[in-house]
């Protein structure tokens, strides 16, 4: 049985990713070395075998996520991690994991892009395409960690949602988060809510492997278990098999986005500050939410009414929680390391006369509450 | 025991999906799937047992009409998900099935990592010297000077010999038949099956309609008397000048050897990690 550690103790957020990952019953991670992701592989290469696990260094990105899916369908949580080259390989599995609905977790430590870009410099340049990298109407769940206990704790509900909705799910950090240290208590492994892929209920021959429940999600079994089906990344119809019959190709795309509405109240997970009698809020997400909780308090002391609204899923876009925002302050800023990959989003819900500003920085430099508060006090 | 084809397809055929196969008349896959249905049975192993991931191509349909855990990943990543599969649950028969462009070209990187790598898998090659599934575009096997959709001039790139360079690359064993060979390629397969360590055969197979009718080599039958024809086993080939052996394909085995097996070398890492975190 695996113990955590509850006692302070020093980590960055690569590790605390690490730990998060093996309280929420991760055995097997396989990766490719990256940087700002690194720590993590070498982490878990010193951690999983002592709890039976399993980790191995594949030949490139697209071996590694192509080998958690295997795990997983053989019945292990599973985790890779990486930065922007190696999630841009990862693509076409990912569209797999999501069309064959196979729950992992898909780390990624976004750096300066694109391509090579800034192997050393923060940025939250991967957004969108976390969100709409594979091709096809898919769907994903896309979450940004801020703090070190973040790095943890997001980590055990990643692969949470995961495993309760059959989606890949996507953890967004970034290199500030990644390598900042800082003073935290882990919680008891006996704390820690751990959710597991829900079981059939059915004898073999009544399985059904691509069959929703009233959630839409199907149950799900491993290879072995004895109830042998076929898993494809054809669009299939309910016992698995490939199908181009309209109706039921329609069906299946519905369903896929549909179980994930069906969740949108647990899955939309957001943080308010200071927001009750807010007049201009701050909408961010990741290491700059940080600098952005600094600013608003720094605004308050300077009698303007401001609050932060910190983005924990970025997609599925927490709507019902910006839109009243929206409604109720008088100008919204979003300061983002990338040229407004969530501002386009906030602006897309808005519905009011509400003025929705940018503040963007692309030059490999982390954005400062100073630079927060300036812009909100001209609000 | 031998078991009749229609025991066969009582067994293992998958009675709950429609029928036909993509498959064209004559194609070689049929005999492959055929003689790798046999060595499972001759292997007694139980279907609960026995994952079989394919990538993408013709070749890569055959899990979809066989009664076992099934997984048809993307092209040219079989052996990636299969890797994830053994490492996850070592004790279950992982075989792969690929198509020459699928394992050689966008999948070789993982083909030669595969066999660096030994785990006890089991790779399946079907090599039919062209792209079949997106209409007869060359491959990394099509021979100099052949005709294909995409060299209709002739083919200017030499081909890979597949088993040989999975040798090179580390492989535990390493085979070939052809589909006109249909017995050996069966136990040959069987042989791999039972193989601990990374273990590949590739096996030699017509695609007399997208290959076959560019370069004028006749139907099915004609193709494969070809293969006949132009074979010669690794003991005879041992005999011959390279003079004689041009142009000749070898089949049989290439390598049997005993290297170690990753899954078990883990095990020992699991008790040294446990070890030192005491
Ligand atoms: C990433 C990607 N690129 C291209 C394709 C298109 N494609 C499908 S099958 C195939 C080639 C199949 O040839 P081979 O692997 O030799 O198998 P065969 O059809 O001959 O059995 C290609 C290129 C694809 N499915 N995915
Ligand atoms: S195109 Fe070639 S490889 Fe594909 S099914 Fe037809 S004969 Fe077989």
């Amino acid at each position: 049985m695996f113990e955590q550690k509850t006692a302070r103790q020093l980590l960055q957020g690569n590790e605390a990713i690490a730990h998060g990952a093996l309280a929420a019953g991760c055995r097997l991670f396989a990766g490719y070395p990256i940087t700002p992701a690194s720590e993590i592989s070498e982490l878990l290469s010193v951690l999983l075998p002592g709890v039976d696990g399993t980790f191995i260094q594949m030949e490139d990105e697209i071996a590694s996520i192509g080998a958690i899916i295997g795990a997983s369908l053989a019945g292990v949580k599973s985790l890779t991690a990486t930065s922007g080259p190696g999630f841009s390989l990862m693509m076409e599995n990912l569209g797999f994991a999501c069309v064959a609905e196979v729950p992992i977790v898909i780390v990624n430590v976004m750096r300066g892009g694109p391509s090579t870009g800034l192997p050393t410099s923060p940025s939250q340049g991967d957004v969108q395409m976390a969100r709409w990298g594979t091709h096809g109407d898919h769907p994903v769940v896309v979450l940004a960690v801020s703090s070190v206990m973040d790095c943890f704790s997001i980590t055990v509900t990643a692969f949470n949602i995961a495993e309760k909705y059959r989606v890949p799910v996507i953890i967004l950090s970034d290199e500030v988060v990644a390598h900042t240290r800082e003073c935290v208590s882990l919680p008891a492994q006996e704390d820690i809510k751990v959710i597991d892929r829900i079981k059939p209920s059915v004898p073999p021959e009544w399985y059904k492997p691509y069959a929703g429940d009233n959630r839409g999600v199907p149950s799900m079994v491993a290879f072995g278990d004895g109830y042998r089906h076929h898993v494809t990344g054809l669009i299939h119809d309910e016992k698995g098999y490939p199908t181009q019959n309209s109706r039921e190709v329609d069906a299946f795309v519905r369903r896929l986005t549909r179980k994930i509405t069906l969740g949108f109240h647990e899955i939309m997970m957001t943080q308010g500050y200071l927001l009750e009698d807010a007049e201009v809020a701050v909408i961010a997400y990741g290491s700059v939410s940080r600098s952005a909780k600094s600013a608003v308090e720094d605004a308050r002391d300077h009698g303007v009414k401001a609050g932060l609204l910190q983005l924990i899923t970025l997609f599925p876009f927490p709507r019902s929680q910006v839109v009243p925002l929206l409604k109720g302050c008088r100008a919204i800023l979003v300061p983002e390391m990338n040229l407004g990959q969530i501002s386009r989003e906030v602006q897309r819900v808005n519905q009011t006369a509400c003025r929705v500003v940018k503040y963007n920085r692309v030059d490999g430099q982390f954005i400062t509450p100073s630079e927060i508060y300036e812009e909100l006090i001209k609000m | 025991m031998v078991i009749s084809a229609q025991e066969l397809r009582h067994r293992y055929l998958r009675y709950d999906k429609s029928f036909p196969h993509v498959w064209c008349p004559g194609c070689g896959n049929g005999i492959v799937m055929g003689g790798l249905l046999r060595a499972i049975s001759r292997l007694g192993l139980e279907k609960d047992e026995v994952v079989l991931a394919s990538g993408i191509g013709c070749s890569g349909r055959m899990p979809t009409y066989l009664d076992f855990n099934t997984l048809h990943t993307t092209h040219g990543r079989a052996l990636t998900f299969a890797t994830g599969v053994k490492l996850a649950k070592p004790s279950l028969n992982v075989i792969a099935i690929m198509g020459d462009g699928d394992a050689t070209a966008i999948g070789g990187n993982h083909l030669i990592h595969a066999a660096r790598r030994n785990l006890n898998l089991t790779a399946i090659i079907i090599n039919n010297s062209i792209y079949g599934m997106t209409g007869g575009q060359y491959s990394p096997t099509t021979p100099f000077g052949s005709i294909s959709a995409t060299s209709t001039y002739g083919h200017i790139e030499h081909a890979f010999s597949i088993a040989e360079l999975v040798v090179t690359a580390g492989a535990s064993f390493a085979a070939r038949a052809t589909v006109y060979h249909g017995e050996l390629m069966s136990r040959l397969i069987e042989q791999a099956i039972l193989k601990r360590g990374f273990a590949v055969v590739e096996v030699i197979s017509n695609c007399h309609v997208q290959y076959g009718r560019k370069n004028k080599l006749g139907n099915a039958v004609d193709m494969l008397n070809g293969f006949k024809d132009n074979c010669v086993t690794v003991n005879r080939a041992a005999k011959m000048t390279a003079e004689e052996l041009e142009g000749k394909t070898t089949i049989g085995v290439l390598t049997d050897r005993e290297m170690p097996i990753s899954t078990v070398e883990y095990q020992k890492v699991r008790e040294r990690a446990k070890k030192e975190q005491e």
